[in-house]
């Protein structure tokens, strides 16, 4: 292609930039968990490890951890039952109103979270007489994962095409037999991405959270909002978030894999 | 279970009925039934004595709304930051997305993919916290970094917000614009500098009218997600007040007022949506 040299370094230059723009910060939250000063000084004059051993001792942290891990769950589970069934229903069914089903399942993500948060928490509260808890925080978190599961879900049912379920059903199996055989494992590496993305949603959300989950539940983004301005936490609060830094690799390392696999089964 | 086999396979209309209802009474009935709740709610007023909400249907809070000026600043105000985030982001993102997709080798493209998806897997909370780290005022890291060229931090403020929100939404940005750029033919390019036009025409003649609908799909997130923002306002913000912290502020005292501000970001989402249907932004998704 014509592009000048010039341009190529330019280019390259912005990109690298934008790169150091994108890390710097990620890389100064994980020099800061070994910071051995107690309030913030930069930069740091000795390092430690000795704020590892105290987080993960901390019970605070790991409550939250384990809150968040159930939620996650919880959610995940409903939104792939959910939205696998209405990936189903809108790209092998006519019926009136399926036109707005992809308005509908992506109002949750594109309104802001401090609506759909306070909707929901006037719901269920006022009007049901509910009180805020883990049930609320699942309920709130599912909603705005359904839309990653449905649309993984709908593009690979749109890719498989219906014949292998029709020679199935013509070799004569049933419809239960071929939604077991055919139909689900090849929509396997499909569910999993969009379950992997629901996980995801729901173990950052905070604003949904905040008006869902009530005084007796912290999810690790609630731990980390109410510790964040308290200065004897800081260092606690570095180490938790360098480990979600570091986590952050695994669902890409996750998603390669899944990718390459799939590419080599389409080569051989 | 095969009794069960069979009469779904038989009746289409019970099959769709099984698949759609219980997605549908989650959508509508929970979702959407809560949001028009709330939406009610904004008509009501309370009982300033009790501060008990009263289901007396009256426009006095929009009345509020639209004549106090400070609300009025601070829907500009949001706005304002929501836009400048789309700017930062569209111009940051062009050259890497543009980089990414012609001229990397396919091998690196791979990593830089990796290197851009990782990011949005990293907390929320955790990066705006880092920017308060780098933002410090007198010893925050990019004063450290950058001030031997004579670099002052901002401080906690509207440009720490705008900072904050850019670096937080940028991948939203350079992804589809990756995606509309990887879709568009290499011969375009080469047609165009094969007719005498320069690398800067190219991009602004060829590229830029083609890449357009990606442009509106990345600006859905980095301008919807900023416009709805109140915890990076709280944490990086300053006394900074953005839309969203004053619903949050209302939402124990007033409820109903909180629902009156709520409509402004719903209104212009739904405005912006209904702008961005037009593009075809919403298959580029």
């Amino acid at each position: 292609m014509t592009i000048s040299r010039n341009a190529r370094f330019l280019l390259a230059t912005l990109l690298g930039i934008g790169l150091a723009f994108i890390y710097i910060p990620l890389t100064v939250v994980v020099i800061n968990s070994f910071n051995s000063s107690r309030t913030f000084s930069w930069p740091p004059t000795e390092l430690t490890t000795k704020w590892w051993g105290m987080a993960l001792d901390n019970t605070g942290v790991r409550d939250a951890l384990k809150w968040s891990i159930i939620a996650g769950l919880s959610a995940t589970f409903i939104a792939l039952l959910l939205g696998t069934a209405l990936a189903f229903a809108v790209s092998r069914y006519d019926f009136f109103g399926k036109d707005v089903i992809s308005l509908l399942v992506v109002l949750p993500i594109s309104l802001p979270g401090v609506v759909t948060g306070i909707a929901l928490n006037n719901a269920f509260t006022k009007q049901l007489g509910m009180s805020t808890g883990l049930l609320t925080v699942v309920i709130g978190h599912a909603t705005f994962c359904i839309v990653v599961v449905y649309n993984n879900a709908v593009a690979r049912l749109r890719r498989m095409g219906t014949s292998l379920q029709e020679a199935s059903m013509d070799l004569g199996a049933n419809g239960i037999t071929t939604f077991r055989l055919i139909t689900l494992p090849n929509m396997a590496s499909a569910l999993f991405a969009g379950g992997l993305l629901a996980f995801g949603l729901s173990f950052d959300e905070i604003v949904v959270t905040t008006f869902t989950a009530g005084p007796g539940i912290q999810t690790l983004p609630i731990w980390i909002y109410n510790n964040l301005f308290r200065p004897n936490q800081t260092p606690i609060v570095n180490v938790v978030a360098a480990t979600l830094v570091f986590i952050s690799i695994v669902p890409i390392y996750l998603s390669q894999k899944l990718s390459t696999d799939s590419s080599s089964g389409g080569r051989f | 279970m095969q009794n069960i086999s069979n009469t779904m396979h038989k009746n289409p209309k019970l099959r769709l009925a099984a698949l759609l209802t219980a997605p549908i009474l989650w959508l509508v009935v929970a979702y959407l039934g809560a949001l028009a709740t709330l939406l009610v709610t904004a008509f009501f007023t309370i009982d300033s004595f009790t501060g008990n909400v009263l289901q007396i249907f009256n426009l006095g809070n929009f009345q509020d709304m639209l004549t106090d000026v400070a609300y009025k600043n601070v829907v500009l105000r949001t706005l304002g930051i929501a836009i400048s985030v789309t700017i930062i982001c569209t111009i940051l993102a062009i050259p890497m997305a543009f980089y990414m997709a012609k001229i990397a080798k396919p091998r690196s493209r791979k990593i830089l993919v990796a290197l851009i998806l990782t990011p949005l897997w990293a907390s929320y909370l955790v990066k705006i916290y880092a920017w308060r780290t780098m933002l410090e005022p007198g010893n925050g890291v990019l004063e450290w970094l950058l001030g031997p060229i004579g670099f002052k931090s901002p401080g906690f403020g509207g440009p720490a917000i705008v900072i904050g929100l850019s670096y937080l939404w940028l991948p939203y940005m350079i992804l589809p614009i990756y995606a509309g750029l990887e879709r568009l033919p290499n011969n375009l390019l080469d047609a165009s500098g094969d007719l005498g036009a320069h690398n800067w025409h190219t991009f602004r003649r060829v590229v830029l009218p083609l890449i357009f609908p990606s442009l509106v799909a990345g600006s859905m997130f980095t301008f919807s997600l900023s416009l709805g923002d109140y915890i990076t306002a709280t944490i990086i913000g300053g006394k900074l007040q953005m839309l969203g912290n004053v619903v949050y502020q209302n939402f124990s005292i007033n409820l109903p007022f909180a629902a009156t501000i709520a409509t402004i970001p719903v209104t212009i989402m739904a405005i912006y949506l209904w702008m961005v249907r037009r593009t075809g932004a919403l298959a580029n998704l």
